[in-house]
């Protein structure tokens, strides 16, 4: 197997000081590191001049009190300990979708109508729990972000992690079924029943409109479809705005001065999640940077082979030597797994390069500790910039 | 300790959660194979769509259809399926009001999309819906049709807003059909047929989750089965060979290793020595870092399965061995 070229290495320093990238979106499965990923970057990007900010939606503990966030209340704060003396700055937040979701409704309908839709069960039980909202609202965020950024110069550059989701993919699709439920044909059919039906003549149709509130009426109950109703008709002035929020957002995913970065580990379900969304985000000709591979197992005596390490062991064995011995056999045996364990992730990692030529990756070493201080991430990022490629440094 | 060891084997509904990550899918998976090994007939359920199971058996992506993929000698059968809102939704109304043969019309107002993706709730209650369907479904004779169900169910972050329907739905439908289908899922899910197993791998971040979970679980009155550890490895080093890596000074130590590697014709022993006792102070580091992370889960007091970590992964027979593991602890 040839190592890999330069060209497949993911050049993150580069990313990061390039003036034309201001918005960086880290994806990928639950688990993998995207939310370390996400706030590594952040750290460089700030300490190498620029002012970033970065969005995390559902950080852990003790990462998030590393970014000085301890309170989920959606205002970008920054983060004490950063080195500034590049001229740059970090902030960090984390996402509030129901106060988010609150002040889309602010921002686009007149102050009574909003006031009857903040009150509205139903809005109120959609704002907290429907499945989506999370992902939706992390882009309408994102939007808000660039907005502002753009409006005063506060940002030039913004980190933003993906929530964990059924699917990785949930934050592309979200929007777009909010956006195209919310001006569809059923919606303005409970807003305006008649209306829908057309007026005498379409008999058919009118059948249809009776037999869906009917049902409808049956499953959910009276008063759900109820408290629906009048939440679509106080929404009614705002589905433009929904649409063309969402629309915006998705094109600025599109535009070239965003670039995706996957996350994924060396295992091999992380691995086809990665390669499904490189796939995907292709089909959807949204910018791809290239591959994190988190928790790469590295060894400290490269030269040695886990075979090689096995049969060192075995002899050390046999010969019953030096009072050393057992430790030494123990030693060759980590060894030898740790060898096996990092030729095997070798293996998925030229399987996934091999499957999506093209797609630079870069690989971070496992570490022994969880990251839950500044400097933790700054060994991440480090890792994260290094420009050379894997095979050299194996 | 009757609450923290209940009795597993009464259990008819296993509800596997986790950190993503952690193994969720195969430790419901490593579950359901050994009840079909103990000649049971097992339903084992997904619930996101994500195929997991089929990944996990190597067998052809799963839909809403329960399809058989294992069948033991002992007689136990292996079923599984990947529950769909919509179809769900159909078997609903099917069931209740006759009403399936609605779909076309319903789908075309989008009024489908409306009770499986916006509604809240709504999309929870028929995916619970459906898994409280099975277990309760009786053949002709009486009979049970499936002996217990395994549920790959959804993250710890997600979990006990899913299982906690009735608080879900309670916000929008305080009557109808909907709430009285959600009460009697609640009541399912609060007995003691029920166990809601926690995924965890002995790191900290999944720990902490683990921990929250159990409380959260616990708070929603919803009955806690095992916390199941997975990518259990045992220790590579001696308890005295650790010491000896992460002391203070290794300098003779790294003379007698290089010198035992020379013994046995290793090149380059001064070098090799250096790394072997360098990851051997890692490995050590993480050892020590897992057992703060037992002694944690052991506070829980619930009963802990531990599964083996599997170099080559879940294929080619490590399900098998990972089902021997659960059922020698008591998982089912």
């Amino acid at each position: 197997m040839a190592p890999p070229s330069d060209s497949q290495v993911l050049d993150l320093a580069r990313l990061l000081e390039d003036p034309q990238t201001r918005i960086i979106v880290c994806c990928g499965a639950g688990g993998v590191g995207k939310t370390t990923t996400a706030a590594a970057l952040g750290v460089w990007a700030a300490e190498h001049g620029r002012r970033a900010v970065v969005l995390t939606i559902d950080p852990a503990r003790r990462l998030a009190q590393s970014l000085g966030l301890t309170e989920l209340d959606n205002i970008p704060r920054p983060v004490a300990g950063i080195d500034t003396t590049a001229g740059g700055s970090l902030d960090a937040m984390m996402l509030d979708m129901k106060r988010t979701f609150d002040e889309v409704v602010e921002q686009h309908a007149a102050p009574d109508k909003a006031a009857q839709i903040l009150a509205n069960p139903f809005y109120q039980a959609v704002s907290s729990s429907f499945a989506g909202t999370q992902e939706y609202m992390a882009m309408e965020k994102l939007g808000q972000l660039r907005t502002e950024a753009a409006r005063d110069g506060r940002w030039d550059l913004i980190v933003v992690d993906t929530p964990p989701s059924r699917s990785a993919l949930d934050f592309l699709d979200a929007p777009k079924r909010l956006g195209s439920f919310l001006d569809g044909r059923f919606i303005r059919l409970l807003a305006a029943p008649a209306k829908a039906g057309g007026r005498a003549g379409l008999k058919v149709l009118n059948v249809g409109v009776g037999v869906v509130t009917s049902t409808l009426s049956k499953v959910l109950g009276g008063q759900l479809l109820q408290d629906v109703q009048t939440f679509v008709a106080a929404l009614d002035t705002m589905f433009g705005g929904f649409r063309e929020r969402a629309d915006q957002t998705y094109a600025l995913l599109k535009d070239s001065e965003t670039a995706f970065v996957v996350v994924a580990a060396p295992e091999r379900d992380a691995l086809r999640e990665a390669s499904y969304f490189a796939g995907r985000l292709d089909e959807e000709e949204m910018p791809l940077a290239g591959l994190v591979v988190n928790r790469i197992q590295r060894v400290a005596a490269p030269s040695l082979s886990a075979a090689r390490a096995v049969a060192a062991a075995d002899e050390l064995a046999d010969r019953d030597g030096s009072a050393s011995g057992a430790t030494t056999q123990a030693l060759l045996r980590l060894h030898a797994t740790l060898a096996e364990t990092a030729v095997r992730q070798q293996r998925l990692t030229a399987g996934f390069a091999a499957g999506h030529p093209g797609i630079p990756m870069v690989e971070v070493p496992a570490s022994a500790q969880d990251i839950h201080d500044l400097a933790g991430l700054r060994e991440v990022a480090s890792a994260l910039t290094t420009r050379e490629p894997a095979a050299l440094r194996r | 300790m009757p609450e923290s060891h209940p009795d597993l084997s009464k259990v008819r509904l296993h509800v596997v959660t986790g950190k993503g990550g952690t193994g969720k899918t195969t430790a419901a998976a490593a579950a359901a194979t050994a009840l079909a090994r103990q000649g049971r007939r097992v339903l084992l359920a997904e619930v996101e769509g994500r195929q997991g199971i089929s990944q996990t058996f190597d067998v052809a992506p799963l839909g809403h259809t329960e399809t058989r993929i294992l069948h033991h000698r002992a007689g136990g059968e292996l079923w599984a399926m990947s529950v769909d809102a919509k179809d769900s939704l159909f078997d609903y109304l099917q069931k209740f009001y006759k009403a399936g043969r609605t779909r076309a019309i319903l789908e075309r107002f989008g009024a489908v999309d409306f009770a499986t993706t916006i509604a809240p709730g709504v999309r929870d209650v028929l995916l619970i819906g459906k898994i409280y369907e099975a277990v309760g479904r009786r053949a002709k004779n009486g009979q049970a049709v499936y002996d217990a169900v395994v549920l790959d169910a959804p993250p710890t972050g997600r979990v006990v807003r899913f299982l906690n329907v009735n608080a879900e739905v309670a916000d929008v439908a305080k009557v109808g059909p909907i709430r009285s289908q959600a009460d009697s899922i609640t009541r399912m899910l609060r007995s003691h047929t029920t166990a809601v197993h926690v995924v965890t791998l002995l790191e900290e971040m999944p720990v902490q989750e683990t921990v929250d979970a159990l409380g959260e679980l616990r708070r929603a009155g919803l009955p806690v089965g095992a916390i199941v550890v997975n990518q259990v490895r045992e220790p590579l080093l001696s308890d005295k060979a650790m010491r000896s890596v992460t002391a203070a000074r290794t300098a003779r130590l790294a003379e007698r290793v290089a010198a035992d590697l020379a013994a046995v014709g290793v090149r380059g022993s001064e070098e090799v020595a250096a790394g072997l006792i360098a990851d051997g102070a890692q490995h050590a580091d993480r050892v020590e870092l897992e057992r703060e992370q037992e002694a944690i889960l052991a506070t829980q007091g619930r009963l802990t399965v531990r599964l083996p970590w599997l170099p080559e992964g879940t294929e080619g027979g490590g399900i098998s061995l990972l089902a021997d593991a659960a059922a020698g602890q008591g998982l089912v």
